[in-house]
């Protein structure tokens, strides 16, 4: 193993979590702020990777589609919000499961009745495609380079929000106490549409940024969704510094581990099993650490009510 | 008026009367594939490619059930034992992965209902536990890969970086390429069904120092890989089976893939009557090109369409009989059951082109003529 791959891998891993960190504030926001556990957000992915791709094709320009892909998923999001959310607020959490996983079937089934079954094709553009040279002898694709800057720089976006404006007073001050911040005169409705259209709208960039690289096709958001899931629970539900360490922890696990555990097995087995059992228990390996972190620390490692 | 009525009616009789003879009773066929979620396009493709003959037949007495299995073992199950005792299907076909096959085909076949695949081919219904109600019309899961991997060796590739994923067919491709390919391993590597992100794999094809990279990928997952592979700047070249490179994914892959050679049981190009028929008129139906999965599913309907003709369903061995002679056109050319009743059939090595605006494969020639499968020596039939 040479120090180049080891980077190169490094560097897989942190773009990994941080593609997972835009699906996970989304999601950590919305049940801190609102209480809700919202299945249907792996659907507002798709609906991003789709309304880049569609916007991509027809005019040719993916930057456009981008800009297409947040303002799409952000009017999902808002739309959903009014429409189906805004009732379930007050309700039990098996309510919004069902009712949410309701929505997946629905924007699935929409998705394909618009599109069809067979995957659209979405590709990285022009000014960031192929690799470049960095130290140590790696070469790295820009693309995957730019995805770690933008989940960065989202993530520093989110904590200046947060932190420093009063809509992100009036979050954290939601996240508190509900019904204190309502009786202050702040219109509560309103505010929690645009925390949900801001998670949407995040869920969809992360959509179609990925999509650029794997598959933009019915159904892409789930098993995205269940990873950003174990992220929010190992970072504390609720906390956007949880999901921002979360998805890191989830990222270079996940990734290092399918690369060497089949590595380390090779050292004293025959390849082709050592392979397949070293592939085996790299994939449950984040549910482990997801289990070992709950052991510890059962409210995860940066829980927002600690 | 009256006589015309009355002489219609006695023709009626008298058909009916004569299909009495030679074909008794009604075929229900219970279709279980995937039509929703990741892989649906595979689905899809076989399912219109079935109910195209199916169409272009015209016979009443079969009525075909679809059901949705969205690639779940647990919900294929479910769906064939209420097909079997509610619906009280003849025959079952239409399950795409080898994990939902080895789910419901054993326990369907044992139940005395004939299953004929019209994709999924793994190693365990070909060997030893073949079954006389198990027929096979698409290939083995090893064909392509075999063939793959014997066009590797001839080429010169002395060093191979093999991946696939971890499910049955996964072990049974890379297990096909290792029978026919001489050269070194660089390394073999499983990853999860379903994965679409393949950095950290890329990163090790990067470092491995291999001189080819054989893969086997179906559906989406071939498309994630082939566009991040193009991005890495790794230019080691690509191959594998079929499955990564057709029909219904070559667009969404676009230019990444150009000039992969990769193996197949068919091809748009063939040069049968049968086939450009065929393709002409699925893309008349649907107005998109037949992929290999159309195909197959396209022969498993002719396959069913030519037995109903001959014997009666509920007479399982006359009905399996006819089933064995496959007595139709396909595309594919002529086909020949072995003694496993897993096709007898020759692949052939294509090359990922562009014609006009779509991206397609032509026939660069064959890999493998009348290819049997490694396990029907183990079959006791």
């Amino acid at each position: 193993m040479t120090v180049a791959l080891f980077a190169e891998q490094l560097l897989n891993g942190v773009q990994f979590g941080l593609m997972l960190f835009l699906m996970a504030a989304g999601l950590t926001l919305v049940f801190g702020v609102m209480g809700l556990i919202n299945l249907a957000h792996g659907s507002l992915y798709m609906v991003g990777a789709f309304a880049c791709a569609a916007v991509a094709n027809f005019t040719g320009s993916f930057w456009l589609g981008l800009g297409a892909s947040l303002a799409a998923a952000a009017a999902a999001g808002a739309i959903v919000e009014i429409v189906v959310i805004r009732r379930l607020y007050n309700r039990d959490h098996l309510d919004q499961v069902l009712a949410t996983f309701a929505l997946i079937l629905i924007f699935s089934e929409g998705t394909r009745w618009v599109f069809g079954s067979f995957p659209l094709y979405l590709n990285v553009p022009e000014l960031l495609s192929g690799p470049v040279s960095l130290p140590l002898g790696v070469e790295y694709p820009l693309y995957r380079l730019a995805i770690i800057v933008i989940g960065f720089a989202v993530a520093i976006g989110l904590y200046l929000l947060i932190a420093k404006t009063r809509l992100g007073i009036r979050i954290r001050a939601g996240e508190s106490d509900r019904a204190m911040i309502a009786a202050l005169g702040i219109d509560i409705r309103f505010l929690y549409t645009v925390v949900f259209a801001l998670g949407a709208g995040l869920a969809g960039l992360a959509g179609a940024l990925v999509g650029a690289i794997q598959s933009v096709q019915v159904g892409m958001g789930e098993p995205v969704l269940i990873l950003a899931f174990v992220v929010i629970v190992i970072g504390g539900i609720g906390s956007i510094k949880g999901a921002l360490f979360g998805s890191l922890l989830v990222g270079l696990v996940d990734t290092m581990g399918r690369f060497l555990l089949p590595w380390t097995f090779k050292l004293f087995m025959d390849p082709s099993q050592a392979t397949s059992i070293g592939s085996a228990l790299a994939s449950m390996l984040i549910y482990i650490l997801m289990a070992l972190v709950l052991v510890a620390k059962p409210k995860g490692l940066f829980s927002a009510n600690a | 008026m009256g006589k015309l009525e009355i002489m219609k009616a006695g023709l009626v009789g008298l058909s009916m009367c004569l299909a009495g003879t030679a074909v008794a009773d009604p075929v229900k066929v219970g279709m279980i594939t995937t039509l929703s979620g990741g892989g649906s396009g595979l689905g899809v493709d076989v399912r219109d490619g079935f109910m195209l003959a199916v169409k272009q037949a015209g016979n009443k007495d079969l009525t075909v059930v679809i059901e949705d299995d969205a690639r779940k073992p647990s919900l294929a199950v479910q769906i064939a034992d209420k097909m079997i005792q509610s619906e009280k299907v003849d025959i079952l076909t239409g399950i795409i992965w080898s994990n939902l096959a080895m789910a419901v085909v054993p326990s369907a076949v044992a139940q005395g209902k004939i299953y004929i695949s019209p994709n999924a081919g793994p190693s365990k219904l070909a060997g030893k536990g073949c079954h006389p109600n198990y027929f096979n019309a698409s290939f083995q899961n090893d064909n392509l890969p075999e063939a793959m991997g014997a066009y590797a060796s001839e080429n010169g590739f002395k060093n191979s970086f093999i991946m696939a994923p971890n499910y049955p067919a996964g072990k049974d491709v890379l297990n096909g390429y290792k029978r026919f390919y001489k050269g070194e391993l660089a390394s073999e590597v499983y990853t999860k069904l379903g994965q679409s992100d393949y950095a950290a794999e890329i990163a090790q094809i990067r470092a491995s120092g291999a001189d080819s990279v054989f893969i086997f990928l179906p559906g989406g997952m071939g498309i994630a890989f082939m566009k991040q592979y193009a991005q890495s700047g790794v230019d080691i070249p690509v191959m594998g089976p079929a499955f990564s490179f057709d029909q219904g994914i070559l667009q969404a892959v676009g230019p990444s893939a150009m000039g992969v050679k990769n193996t197949s049981h068919w091809a748009k190009d063939l040069d049968f009557a049968a086939n450009k028929k065929f393709v002409a008129s699925f893309q008349a139906e649907y107005g998109r090109l037949p992929s290999l999965y159309a195909v197959q599913g396209f022969d498993t309907a002719s396959l069913i369409l030519s037995a109903m003709a001959k014997a009666d369903v509920k007479d399982t061995e006359a009905f399996r009989a006819e089933l064995k002679k496959i007595d139709i056109a396909s595309p594919r050319g002529p086909l020949k059951f072995g003694n496993n009743q897993h096709l007898i059939q020759t692949i052939y090595v294509r090359e990922v082109i562009k014609e006009g605006d779509i991206y397609t494969n032509k026939t660069n020639g064959v890999a493998i003529k009348d290819h049997q499968d490694a396990y029907a020596v183990d079959c006791k039939m």
